[in-house]
């Protein structure tokens, strides 16, 4: 019985809220449809809301880190908002630090999070340009300055 | 079966939805119990991740939970059991982070942290059972 979580798309953000005990085929689906509506819409960032959620064991943590790193690829961010604390605690120990995702508290947070990470990316020069002096890329000119 | 109480019941777990019943039913016996949020949702994760390696890794099987008292401390106990291929070397499964298939290697090492007792009896070619207990503080 796979569960279809809807995905919502508001400006240039995509935001998902958990609302049910989802079934392993149900996060998979998820992560699936995710990805590909991040290429769809060009979304520059994703937001999953798990405020409803009480516990998230090493598939769903797995399907969350895998979304912040599809999503990279792709050029957007991912922020999961709303972990309860106690989710938090037991992550820990079961041993998934979630080192690449990022996380904030509400929803409003973490939009704001985004809008700041969108504004920052939109400063640095175009990968393409940053091989010359001053970037911190691996081009030609880096290695010369060794 | 050690020492699960008088009460337990056993919940057949042979596809995705056993786990999300295993979550629900681990979750009842933890609000029983009165665990505080944080122990319930200890105990509800290894719950997950045990459910699962008997559905994945074992080809299904059961899980069977219940009260238990022992010396004045109540707790829950829950037995994962299946007939599956078993585990041929179990340090090595209990290592962070190893894994036989495709996760993260967390599920065993993973729950072991998250409960006071832990108890992984396996047979190669026979099946495995993990019994695991969490006393409410
Ligand atoms: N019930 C089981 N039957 C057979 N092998 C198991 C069982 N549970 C765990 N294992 C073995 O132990 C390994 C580690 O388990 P676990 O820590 O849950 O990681 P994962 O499930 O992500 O592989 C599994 O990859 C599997 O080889
Ligand atoms: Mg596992």
């Amino acid at each position: 019985m796979t569960e279809r979580v809807p995905i919502l798309q508001i400006g240039n953000v995509l935001l998902v809220s958990i609302q049910t005990d989802l079934d392993d085929q149900s996060v998979m689906l998820l992560q699936d449809e995710l990805a590909a509506e991040v290429v769809e819409t060009g979304a520059h960032g994703v937001v999953i809301d798990i405020t409803a959620v009480d516990i998230v064991d090493s598939f769903v943590g797995r399907m969350l880190a895998t979304i912040a790193s599809i999503s990279r690829l792709l050029d957007a961010q991912t922020v999961v908002v709303g972990m309860r604390p106690a989710v938090a605690i037991t992550l820990v120990e079961l041993g998934l630090s979630l080192g690449g995702v990022r996380t904030a508290l509400s929803l409003d947070k973490g939009l704001r999070l985004l809008e700041r990470a969108r504004a920052e990316s939109l400063e640095e020069p175009e990968p393409d340009a940053a091989a010359g002096p001053g970037a911190d890329g691996v081009g030609p000119d880096a290695a010369a300055g060794l | 079966m050690n020492g699960a109480s008088s009460a337990s019941q056993t919940l057949e777990i042979t596809a995705n939805a056993g786990v999300v019943q295993a979550r629900q039913r681990v979750r009842a016996l933890a609000q029983q119990c009165r665990f505080s949020l944080v122990e319930q949702t200890k105990l509800i994760t290894a719950a997950s991740e045990l459910a699962r390696n008997t559905l994945i890794h074992g080809g299904g099987g059961t899980m069977t939970g219940g009260l238990v008292e022992e010396r004045g401390r109540r707790g829950v106990r829950l037995v994962f059991d299946d007939r599956g291929p078993g585990i041929p070397d179990v340090d090595l499964a209990l290592t962070d982070g190893w894994t036989s298939g495709a996760g993260m290697g967390l599920g065993l090492s993973g729950s072991k942290r998250l409960v006071d007792e832990f108890l992984l009896e396996t047979v190669p070619g026979q099946g495995t059972t993990v019994t695991v207990t969490k006393w409410a503080r």
